[in-house]
């Protein structure tokens, strides 16, 4: 989990242009000021980060970092949604 | 508290918006006159932004077949095809559209929203993935939504992001299908089809392309990008529609597919709704037959989108990457967007104020859409009403008119 969660730190910095604190239960949309633009942005920074695609469904499920980061953890191991 | 509270994000964003002193989403003509003109608060005003690409809505035989049918066949079917039947005329635009593609089978729905639910959710299903364009019509996400295949998203117009996706996907059972529109509805641009038909035959997807905006506009002989990329043989599906080019409502899909009609009996969208009336089917009849026969339509109608991206792009405007009869004029912020929008309409020029979250990549666009009904003079008469709201703005400075090579 450590690696993980600063590696989307990382991403979130770089979609944002500000450093970010983060924790499981931040969320992504009300904490950390993002817009329907930079979501998809975001995600799809994520997802070339990981060499994963993140299907729309997932997306709409995923509230928080944990959320997040439970999903990447899922489609990297190639657990069905 | 109201059950529709859930929605105050929006009523937030609609109401800032009509504190301008005006109502982009519910303009209100007095009249319609032309396919080009209409009344607005008493005054006459040049229509800019109604997708009337060969302006054959007041086309005098469109009319009255029209008339002729509703008076010989009734003013609509009452209800779906399974169960009222189907007419002379759902086999004959469906027989005239095969034939104009050269394909096998065609199938008409009530709109083209409702042909984008009914083919998405019919195509694919449980364990099936469904690649869109992320700029795709609202229509396409929602069909997405009907169906149960897992969808993704691709970058807008990347052929290499969709290939790397498809190729996430090795190995894992389930068909694929490729959306991407021919010509997209906000900034007129168009998909890069012959390196999206390449990644589709490489990856063994299945290739469908929306040419709502493109039928009648695209192509030697109108049939859209696929028949302009020269990339018809590789796209298995053609979704378009009949309320722009064709004048009228409706939709439908084209294909060699085998077993294509077993759509009519598991598409709900297309089973569980009242089918096209009489009236409307025959001017969509004989419109398709003015597209085929009636070339000058389309070069009409390209002369007229030319004369206006240029004209717009050399005054300093920020247009759309292509011309095409989509231009769309980027404006900085959404206030001056609907400052700029309220006085053009002022001026006599309707078009349409498109903002986030309808537009890519949070834009705000003055969208137009031309038409081969307009006259040269109208075009011209619309530049200039862009360029006296743009100096009168401060927006058209030297500076943006010296980039732009005007002075």
């Amino acid at each position: 989990m450590g690696p993980l969660r600063s590696d989307i730190a990382d991403i979130f910095e770089q979609v944002l242009g500000h450093p970010v604190q983060i924790a499981d239960n931040t969320n992504i949309v009300e904490d950390l000021g993002m817009d329907s633009l930079g979501v998809m942005n975001f995600v799809m920074a994520i997802e070339d980060f990981y060499d994963i695609s993140i299907p729309l469904d997932r997306i709409a499920q995923i509230i928080t970092v944990g959320d997040l980061i439970h999903a990447v953890e899922d489609l990297r191991s190639g657990t069905p949604s | 508290m109201s059950i529709l509270d859930k929605h105050s994000a929006y009523r937030h964003a609609y109401d800032t918006l009509l504190q301008h002193g005006v109502d982009p989403l519910n303009v209100r003509f007095d009249s319609v006159l032309s396919p080009t003109e209409g009344m607005l608060n008493g005054r006459r005003t040049i229509l800019l932004g109604t997708n009337n690409y060969l302006g054959l809505t007041f086309d005098p035989d469109c009319i009255e077949k029209s008339v002729e049918a509703t008076r010989s066949q009734g003013t609509g079917t009452t209800g779906s095809r399974v169960a009222n039947g189907t007419y002379d005329s759902h086999t004959r635009l469906e027989h005239e559209l095969a034939d104009f593609y050269g394909r096998k089978h065609a199938m008409v729905f009530s709109t083209g929203y409702q042909a984008n639910l009914g083919v998405l959710s019919a195509l694919v299903g449980r364990g099936d993935h469904l690649m869109l364009d992320a700029d795709s019509h609202a229509s396409i996400y929602d069909g997405s939504r009907l169906g149960m295949a897992e969808v993704i998203r691709f970058r807008h117009n990347n052929p290499d992001d969709l290939h790397k996706r498809l190729r996430r996907l090795e190995g894992m059972p389930g068909h694929r299908l490729i959306v991407v529109e021919g010509i997209y509805s906000m900034l007129g641009d168009t998909a890069p089809l012959k390196e999206i038909a390449a990644v589709k035959r490489e990856t063994g997807a299945y290739l469908l392309v929306d040419e709502a905006h493109s039928l009648g506009v695209l192509g030697e002989t109108g049939r859209g990008l696929a028949e302009k990329a020269g990339v018809e043989a590789d796209v298995d599906f053609i979704v378009g529609t009949f309320s722009k080019s064709l004048g009228s409502v409706g939709g439908f899909c084209v294909s060699d597919s085998p077993d294509f009609d077993i759509m009519r009996i598991v598409s709900r969208p297309y089973m569980f709704t009242a089918s096209l009336p009489p009236g409307v089917m025959a001017s969509t009849l004989e419109a398709l037959h003015k597209l085929r026969t009636e070339p000058k339509l389309r070069s009409d109608l390209m002369r007229n989108a030319h004369r206006l991206y240029d004209g717009l792009a050399a005054m300093g405007f920020e247009t759309g990457p292509e011309a095409n009869p989509i231009v769309a004029v980027a404006m900085p912020d959404q206030d001056l967007a609907v400052v700029f929008w309220k006085m053009l309409l002022e001026s006599g020029l309707y078009l349409n104020l498109a903002l986030p979250p309808a537009t890519p990549t949070n834009v705000r666009l003055l969208r137009t859409s031309v038409s081969a009904a307009h006259t040269i003079e109208q075009i011209d008469t619309a530049l200039a009403i862009f360029e006296d709201v743009g100096r009168r703005l401060g927006f058209l400075t030297d500076e943006r008119r010296r980039a732009a090579g005007a002075l």
